[in-house]
């Protein structure tokens, strides 16, 4: 295509000034350029500005996107939203450019004889009925399922739930929240009885001392990073970044201190020794308000197929809690984690200074790992021994990666085990359940059937034989990847695919729906703080594309589910935002109204009189308490929080004479997770247009390793090629190396391990063994 | 025909100031940050001489803290 000398340099010129505000974002997350946003406006532009919540990641903030003649063409942070304060990050500010990439899905695609052929909606959602029809038929319903997503809305999710639970009668439901979030809702589960945070964004105008357990906020929560460096810079809080690489947010901390995988177990345990032995321990808080548990150990890591764990739980005295601490003295603990004496009792200092308000923040590094729900359990015990928790500005914050992970997998509970209000495994939760779904109370099994790792190895096994897939792309997410998608291949196994653009997952699927997509429907997310947000149909879909939900309700009616599936097509979301929220009436956990959504910039439940509720388990802010005390811990029968005795344990890969190095993976600030929409957006997919793998510039060195070299990568399940970067973003430590995953051309999860936390199922994507040779 | 793009920091203060002055600068283009203390600058000059000028140029603002190029690109002529 010939492109003018003129044209070009005024490409390289919006390219020059991309750059810079690229640049500037890493620098400043959150920054603003609004002279440039209203420069890229159409002459004239009369726009019509409406309000959603960000696509992307699970921060939720608020933006505003300008319509122009039935086009959405620019974005901006709402002032109005408590969550951005107006700002906005590098890829929300693109996020409208995403919807208009040239090879988006409009029709839907049937594969025959091995090629995919156009057909009507209705040829393609009568093929996936007859199909599910079928597999039940000949196979049981188990034979089916659907995995989802955290970017499912509410309503895609509790359709889904709803038809597979409470309708077909399997519990085959999932979402790749398992992948990023299921250690966060198990270290809840487990400590407090009942799921997500207590606190909220608020916290961060409240606190001293930000603690970031392996947690890369700058690049991958970059708006509410910003919110802590403003609060340094008004206040002159301390950002405390600990992680198992240097990276933008350590160079950004007030202190880095950096830990060997699998060792922050450790480094938990010592804190929590040196706020006992030092007489740091809240004693009437944790008297009045904690209890004692230790659970089974050495659990395995759930690397064979079927693996199954229950823990039992058993009460243990405060003394006993002591002693077990004993083997966690800084100076011990020194020496398996490379952290010193020093530095554990540097962070133990700030959590048991009771003039300090302490934030510990959280996301992958902590979830992602093989011993997740323990870490949980153990940031949760720093907090509860010194009572540190549930007040303005003392706060243990899951953060989460998704837009909805919370709203629609956590609340909405698109989990094998989970239920809107409860779990499957209680027979009043099933009850409560299939009341509203209109459904006999048999229908919903009371046993759990596959967490995600499992249900792809039940697809390989042939155990299930049929899988609708939406908003999601296993196929570069998975770990141990090979192994599924060569399962997905598999002759008897029928996969649907919804997407809006062509990935890896869509490659592997028999039908391919085009999706309708964000803001081209109508829908709600919840976000990491509680806060649901509504967001209106603003423009038309492209083609033939359908919203996730309206394409399970059409095969629910195919199915002959009519009766549960009565939605009228104008009015669906309201009709089932209106159910949905019937399952969580009461003061623990009402969702607010949808005509407060609408005019809100969203509302965090539990939704009561009229008001959201900050901070939980606090008597001065949250309903529900009615203990006549401070804190009520209502989630457990007896209102108390669970002090666990978790010991370090070591990953099941470890570094070896065969495989030196450890591998870890993750993202980057430019592309959001697989790259699918970020890499369709011409200036992210310039400022980061291939994965990478970044090595100890030291050891590069040595190794005689520059930036560009080619660098093969093997583990035991199979060997990659990528790029090497020395010096560049992120700095790991010797014999360590890191990927991120966004690239579909360069899988790195064909070599990462299937090892997952035996309590949560989440696999562990941080931590493997592999060799690292320049070729 | 080099373009290159630069974060330029004011002084405290200074930013309104900065701004002025790198916009009286007929081949820079001036992006200023709504939020923070920090400027985009995008210069477009005919050869890397002009260049130079044009960068001791900048460089000699009083308000200008530091100048940190971020990106740098040669484009052929037009014309």
């Amino acid at each position: 295509m010939y492109t003018s000398l003129t044209n070009r340099r005024e490409f390289i010129k919006k390219m020059a000034v991309m750059s810079a505000m690229t640049a500037a974002a890493t620098m400043f997350p959150g920054i603003l350029f609004a002279e440039e946003q209203e420069r890229n406006l159409p002459e004239n532009a009369n726009l019509d500005w409406k309000k959603a919540p960000c696509r992307f990641c699970g921060v939720g903030c608020g933006v505003l996107i300008g319509i122009d003649n039935g086009k959405a063409v620019a974005v901006k942070g709402d002032p109005k939203s408590p969550v951005n304060k107006g700002l906005c990050c590098v890829k929300g500010y693109h996020s409208v450019i995403s919807i208009y990439g040239k090879d988006r899905l409009t029709k839907p695609l049937i594969k025959k004889n091995g090629k995919y052929v156009e057909t009507s909606m209705k040829e393609a959602l009568d093929l996936i009925a007859s199909k599910m029809k079928e597999t039940i038929s000949n196979h049981g319903k188990d034979a089916v399922s659907i995995y989802g997503s955290g970017q499912w809305t509410i309503p895609d999710g509790y359709v889904a739930s709803k038809l597979f639970k409470g309708c077909i009668g399997t519990n085959n439901v999932e979402a790749n929240a398992r992948l990023c979030m299921a250690s966060a809702v198990t270290g809840f589960m487990t400590s407090f009885g009942i799921d997500e945070p207590m606190g909220c964004y608020d916290d961060i105008d409240h606190a001293d001392v930000f603690v970031l357990w392996g947690n890369n906020m700058a690049e991958m929560h970059p708006v509410l990073f910003s919110r802590l460096l403003d609060q340094r810079l008004k206040r002159g809080v301390k950002i405390i970044d600990f992680a198992t690489r240097t990276t933008r947010t350590s160079m950004a901390a007030d202190r880095s201190i950096i830990f060997q995988p699998q060792t922050d177990l450790a480094v938990a345990n010592a804190i929590c020794y040196e706020i006992i032995n030092n007489g740091w321990v809240n004693k009437s808080f944790v008297e009045k308000h904690c209890n004692f548990k230790k659970g089974l150990t050495n659990m395995g890591y759930g690397l064979e197929d079927h693996y199954s764990f229950d823990d039992k739980p058993e009460g243990i005295t405060f003394e006993a809690f002591k002693t077990f601490l004993q083997d966690y003295t800084p100076e011990k603990v020194a020496k398996i984690s490379g952290v010193s004496a020093k530095d554990i009792k540097y962070m133990a200092s700030y959590y048991g200074d009771p003039n300090k308000k302490v934030m510990s923040l959280w996301c992958m590094g902590m979830n992602q790992h093989t011993r997740g729900t323990w870490i949980n359990n153990l940031v949760y015990n720093i907090h509860l021994l010194t009572g540190k928790i549930s007040e303005p500005g003392n706060s243990p914050f899951s953060l989460t990666g998704q837009p909805s992970a919370c709203g629609t997998v956590r609340e909405v509970g698109t989990l094998t085990h989970k239920l809107p209000h409860g779990v499957v495994t209680n027979k009043e939760h099933r009850e409560f359940a299939a009341k509203i779904w209109d459904v006999p109370a048999e229908n919903i099994p009371a046993k759990p059937s596959y967490h995600t790792v499992e249900m792809f190895r039940a697809l390989d096994r042939g155990d299930i034989k049929f899988m609708w897939i939406q908003v999601t792309n296993p196929m570069v997410t998975m770990p141990k990847l090979k192994r599924y998608r060569d399962a997905c291949e598999k002759e008897g196994r029928f996969i649907v695919v919804s997407d809006i653009y062509p990935t890896p997952t869509t490659d592997i699927a028999d039908v391919i729906l085009p999706s309708a997509m964000w803001i081209e429907r109508e829908g709600m997310y919840g976000n990491s703080e509680r806060r649901t947000q509504y967001f209106e149909k603003m423009i038309e879909p492209s083609g033939e594309a359908m919203s996730d939900t309206w394409q399970i309700v059409e095969v629910a009616k195919r199915l002959g589910y009519e009766k549960q599936f009565y939605y009228n097509e104008d009015t669906h979301i309201e009709e089932i935002y209106n159910e949905y929220r019937r399952h969580h009436e009461g003061n623990k956990h009402a969702m607010a109204p949808l005509e407060v959504l609408k005019a809100e910039p969203g509302a965090q439940w539990p939704y009561v009189n009229g008001k959201s509720t900050k901070w939980r388990f606090n008597a001065d802010y949250d309903p529900a308490c009615s203990n006549g005390e401070q804190f009520h811990f209502y989630g457990n029968p007896d209102g108390k929080a669970i002090i666990w005795q978790r010991p370090y344990e070591p990953a099941p890969e470890i570094p070896d004479d065969d495989y030196p190095f450890w591998l870890c993976t993750g993202r980057v600030v430019e592309h959001w997770h697989t790259g699918s929409m970020t890499r369709r957006i011409p200036v992210l997919h310039k400022a980061m247009p291939h994965a990478y793998v970044e090595l100890n510039p030291e050891q590069a060195k040595e190794m005689q390793i520059q930036t560009g070299d080619r660098i093969k990568l093997t583990t035991r399940r199979g060997e990659i090629i990528l790029p090497a970067s020395v010096n560049e973003r992120g700095v790991p430590e010797r014999n360590q190396v890191f990927v991120p995953f966004f690239d579909e051309n360069m899988l790195i999860n064909d070599v990462t391990l299937d090892a997952f936390c035996p309590i949560s199922k989440q696999p562990d994507y941080k931590k493997c063994a592999v060799k690292v040779e320049k070729v | 025909m080099p373009i290159k793009s630069y974060l330029a920091h004011p002084h405290q203060g200074k930013k309104q100031e900065l701004v002025h002055e790198l916009s009286s600068i007929s081949s820079c283009e001036v992006i200023p940050a709504e939020n923070n203390d920090l400027v985009i600058v995008v210069t477009e000059t005919n050869n890397n001489t002009e260049d130079d000028i044009l960068k001791e140029k900048i460089e000699a603002i009083e308000s200008l803290k530091l100048l940190a190029m971020v990106s740098g690109f040669d484009t052929p002529k037009s014309n």
